[in-house]
């Protein structure tokens, strides 16, 4: 009996090997397939497993960890003057997933980022707990208030940049929500987003980076630089040709001024201090629609931004004469979202040049070491240096002596323009109040930014961007100077 | 004429008995567990469990008597066996202990509105009990041969056993329980072993007439109908297990066990033919009716797919664990295989292995299992006696289908069916069989390998062989 005996063991060593086999499959060959399917919870445990690292404003954590119990993550994410701070920071929700810098740095924050694998492995030595690196972030603590206060409970966003570098100072967004009500895992958590998610005045949008708003007049500011740029007109205190009424090209509708403003002929310098329709949108039917979305692309125009927080697409169009006039005083289907025109303004006070914008400037180890630090970065030139100075002395008109005086401020330098952008069908909603400025002190250009209040409480009559936009703008600049 | 080979178990004059060598590999086998259990305790509460010393002294105290047993009962006995069944049950021990620990575990049972109590101070029970079955086993059958009395015995034992969870209710979908009072067994676990010592018997007897009275037809040796009776009885049997008990792993394990101990017992190839012909087409036949097993197929094939998962995420949860472990694992305590939840120290027991020992673990406990199928088979090729082989073999076979089973089940190999991992899960019945299925194969090595008596001397032969110089 002793051959079937001996087959008998093959047959059992087949089994064996059939299963050896198949644990080198599972456990080899597919182990990374499995590790990252949706279904694995081990992925959401394991980023709640550890302390996450925190995000760092002005050398201080905006968020923490504390540890829970009662289900499968041991730490949950909590978050200081959350409201404030959510458009930078995001969630990071244990039912939800993340999102903005929650997100992108989550490697850093858990401490999985392959930059920290040195680090990992040397605290395995040391049997130190796992905790998750820092991010430290550009923005100016005391810039956020002034904007996250400035606007208050009015519906809108303000975003400061430094010019020189692109470095974000501040990124406010209202309304707003506290990501801390749904990081949890719990029935209470999910009908807090529930409840956000519901809520008409959408407060988890983030209106700085990821709406669009018509840019009203502060986009005369792009118009006369292509004006510039393109030589249609070279000496800002020049008068233009540019008749009263101006009748928009291919219709018979004359582009009205606000109001009975100087703007026949007027000088480019005037035109701006005035906000004169009339003179910018014949300024973009005479360049055209070509040579405008140039000069808007080389601002940042029709592509999306990454901060490294990705902001919309800011848009201006390929259109038809007429609207492509109305788009050059940003109104039509010129669109952008704040952090443009922030850089808008960031531009010409750099003197032409457009710095990336960006709000991470460094990350650290879990022992605070420094692992990368970011490196300020040139976007594009959209106007040269001479030009630039000139468009600034137009904004600083618009302050000194025009629409925008109520950003005024003691001993700085400040240029800005307003905008009043019309809303809806014959403009029959409350119209966008937009302001975009930057402000010079004798130690360089600290600060440029734009804000829009989009729904204010105020009556129509009473909405302007000198009126509304401008005192938030003045105090984001304030602030930032203060702190220097 | 005689040789002595003293690295296997083949029976050869003056083997030596190895007591030694298991004793050492005893001390191994305890320690690894020893260790295993202060690993779980370092990484889940960062100091050395509290039961720690109550949990090494047990496994010593069990193993040690085990082992004077094995050396005063059973002084020959292959001696590997002993120790890798410590190790597994050793494992097992602190593998159900580390699930014990996990909250979510503890969670799902208040939330099922149980009352929690963990299961490794039962399985130590259990496995004390287990230890007493071998104990018992060596000390009362002095020969494995006096089995071959008990044939129909048995017999009947086995389709009782395997008949009664029929009037006892369904336990997660299979009726293979018996449940009286607080306790409930496994019958299928014992019934292996009777079925095995009744196979033994029965072909040992009738081993001839199946292999020479047939009839050639198409190259194959058919048997005759009187002769292929038994076959098609247990073949229906299996089937009839399967439809009321729905109980795919015993079924399969049986029909396994029955074409093995046939082929070893008939030299003919043509029964395995016809066994898997057979069961290919019982398994065809109930799965297209019987919706437990189907389920269980559809599980096998698409495991991810939203039918499945929302029926039972469970192999879906295995594969990730085996996923998750990767090539070292996650380290003992530190891997989430209890998000399998139901019967993830039971069934499912290889996926924390899987996953906290990772392939690097899963090979070594693999390969202990194989080892002890080896040295099983071993044993019945040195066994001087049909029955001896036939119950060795029939045993090890029973180990190997039922390992291969299981594991492939929760690999998703093949189809799941409701068996354990022997010595590793959690279950009473589990442990107690098996370590009396693992006494049997030391007492038929044992006799193997025992010296045989010197030959009566023969006063002629030495009279002429003697020369003087």
């Amino acid at each position: 009996m002793n051959k079937p005996l001996r087959r008998i063991a093959i047959f059992c060593g087949v089994l064996i090997l059939a299963l050896l086999v198949r644990t080198n499959y599972l456990q080899y060959v597919r182990a990374d397939e499995l590790n990252s399917r949706d279904e694995n919870r081990r992925v959401r445990i394991e980023r709640y497993a550890h302390e996450r690292g925190d995000i760092i404003v002005d050398g201080k954590a905006i968020t923490g960890s504390v540890e829970t119990d009662g289900s499968d993550f041991k730490y949950k994410r909590v978050w200081k003057d959350g409201p404030m701070w959510a458009p930078v920071t995001g969630y990071s929700s244990q039912a939800f997933d993340s999102t903005q810098l929650e997100n992108l740095e989550d490697g850093i924050l858990t401490g999985n980022d392959d930059q920290l694998f040195f680090n990992r492995t040397l605290s395995m030595f040391t049997g130190d707990q796992k905790k998750g690196g820092n991010v430290v972030t550009t923005l100016n603590g005391a810039a956020q208030k002034a904007a996250f206060e400035g606007l208050g409970d009015q519906k809108g966003a303000a975003v400061a940049l430094d010019p020189e570098t692109g470095a974000i100072l501040a990124l406010a967004s209202t309304p707003s929500y506290d990501p801390s009500v749904f990081a949890g895992n719990s029935e209470k958590d999910s009908e807090a987003r529930a409840k956000l998610l519901a809520d008409k005045d959408q407060p988890m949008l983030n209106r700085a980076l990821r709406e669009t708003y018509p840019p009203g007049s502060t986009f005369k500011v792009v118009t006369a630089a292509a004006a510039l740029e393109n030589g249609l007109y070279d000496n800002i205190d020049d008068p233009t040709k540019s008749p009263l009424p101006w009748v928009l090209p291919g219709t018979t509708l004359p582009l009205k001024n606000e109001g009975n403003i100087p703007c026949e002929n007027a000088s480019l310098r005037e035109a701006l201090r005035w906000s004169c329709n009339s003179v910018f949108g014949k300024v973009s039917a005479d360049l055209g629609n070509k040579k405008m979305i140039e000069e808007a692309d080389k601002f940042g125009f029709n592509q999306e931004i990454f901060t490294p927080v990705r902001a919309d697409k800011s848009v201006f169009p390929e259109d038809i004469p007429s609207q492509s006039a109305m788009a050059g005083i940003g109104q039509a289907s010129n669109r952008a979202t704040p952090l443009q025109m922030a850089m808008v303004a960031s531009a010409i006070a750099n003197d032409g040049k457009l710095m990336q914008p960006y709000m991470v400037a460094s990350r650290q180890a879990p022992n605070t070491d420094t692992i990368d630090t970011a490196e300020p970065k040139e976007m594009s030139r959209p106007v040269s240096a001479e030009n630039a100075q000139k468009i600034q002395q137009m904004m600083e008109t618009v302050v000194e002596k025009g629409t925008g005086t109520t950003a005024k401020i003691d001993g700085v330098t400040v240029g800005g323009k307003t905008g009043t952008a019309e809303n809806g069908l014959n403009n029959s909603k409350k119209p966008y109040a937009w302001f975009i400025s930057y402000a010079k002190t004798d130690k360089g250009t600290p600060v440029a930014v734009a804000v829009v209040v989009a729904d204010s409480k105020a009556n129509r009559e009473n909405i302007s961007g000198g009126g509304l936009a401008a005192p938030i703008a003045k105090a984001i600049m304030k602030a930032v100077i203060d702190s220097k | 004429m005689s040789v002595v080979t003293n690295t296997t178990t083949i029976g050869a004059i003056d083997a030596p008995s190895r007591r030694n060598t298991e004793l050492m590999m005893m001390v191994f086998a305890i320690a690894i567990s020893v260790f295993a259990y202060a690993n779980v305790g370092l990484a889940i509460d960062g100091k050395l469990p509290s039961g720690m010393l109550g949990y090494g002294a047990g496994l010593v105290l069990l193993g040690g008597v085990a082992h004077l047993v094995v050396r005063k009962f059973a002084p020959y006995a292959d001696p590997l066996l002993l120790p890798l069944a410590t190790l597994l049950n050793g494992l097992g021990l602190v593998l159900i202990w580390r699930l014990d620990q996990s909250q979510r575990l503890i969670q799902r049972a208040k939330q099922m509105g149980f009352t929690y109590s963990p299961d490794a101070p039962k399985q130590l029970l259990y496995s004390a009990i287990g230890v007493a079955f071998f104990v018992a086993v060596l000390m009362v059958l002095k020969d494995h041969r006096v089995l071959q009395r008990y044939t129909y015995i048995s017999m009947v034992v086995a389709l009782v056993l395997l008949i009664t969870p029929i009037f006892f209710p369904e336990v997660n979908g299979a009726k293979i329980w018996i449940s009286l009072g607080p306790f409930s067994i496994q019958p299928g676990e014992f019934a292996k072993i009777f079925i095995a010592i009744f196979f033994s018997g029965y072909l040992m007897v009738k081993r001839d007439a199946l292999a020479l009275a047939s009839r050639r037809f198409m190259g194959m040796y058919l048997p005759r109908g009187r002769d292929l009776g038994p076959i098609l009885t247990i073949w229906a049997l299996s089937i009839l297990i399967l439809v009321f008990e729905t109980d795919l792993g015993t079924s399969l394990l049986f029909f396994g066990l029955f074409i093995v101990m046939l082929y070893v017992a008939t030299e003919r190839t043509s029964w395995i033919v016809f066994g898997l012909l057979m069961s290919a087409a019982g398994a065809v036949g109930v799965a297209t009716f019987e919706p437990h097993v189907q389920q269980r197929v559809d599980a096998w094939l698409a495991p991810f797919s939203e039918k499945t998962m929302a029926q039972s995420d469970q192999i879906a949860q295995s594969l990730m664990s085996f996923g998750s472990g990767g090539t070292l694992g996650s380290g003992l305590g530190q891997g989430h295989s209890d998000l399998i939840m139901f019967a993830a120290n039971a069934d499912f027991i290889l996926s924390t292995v899987g996953e906290e020992l990772g392939l690097a673990g899963m090979m070594a406990v693999l390969l202990v299992y194989g080892l002890i199928v080896e040295r099983g088979i071993r044993t019945a090729l040195a066994a001087r006696d049909p029955f001896g082989k036939l119950l060795a073999v029939g045993l090890s076979g029973a180990f190997a289908i039922q390992v291969f089973v299981v594991a492939g089940g929760v690999m998703g190999l093949i189809p799941l069916s409701g068996m354990t991992m022997p010595f590793l899960a959690y279950g009473g019945s589990s442990v107690l069989a098996n370590w009396a299925l693992i006494a049997i194969l030391i007492r038929i090595s044992d006799t193997a390998r025992r010296p045989a008596p010197a030959p009566a001397p023969s006063p002629d032969a030495e009279m002429t062989q003697v020369v003087r110089p």
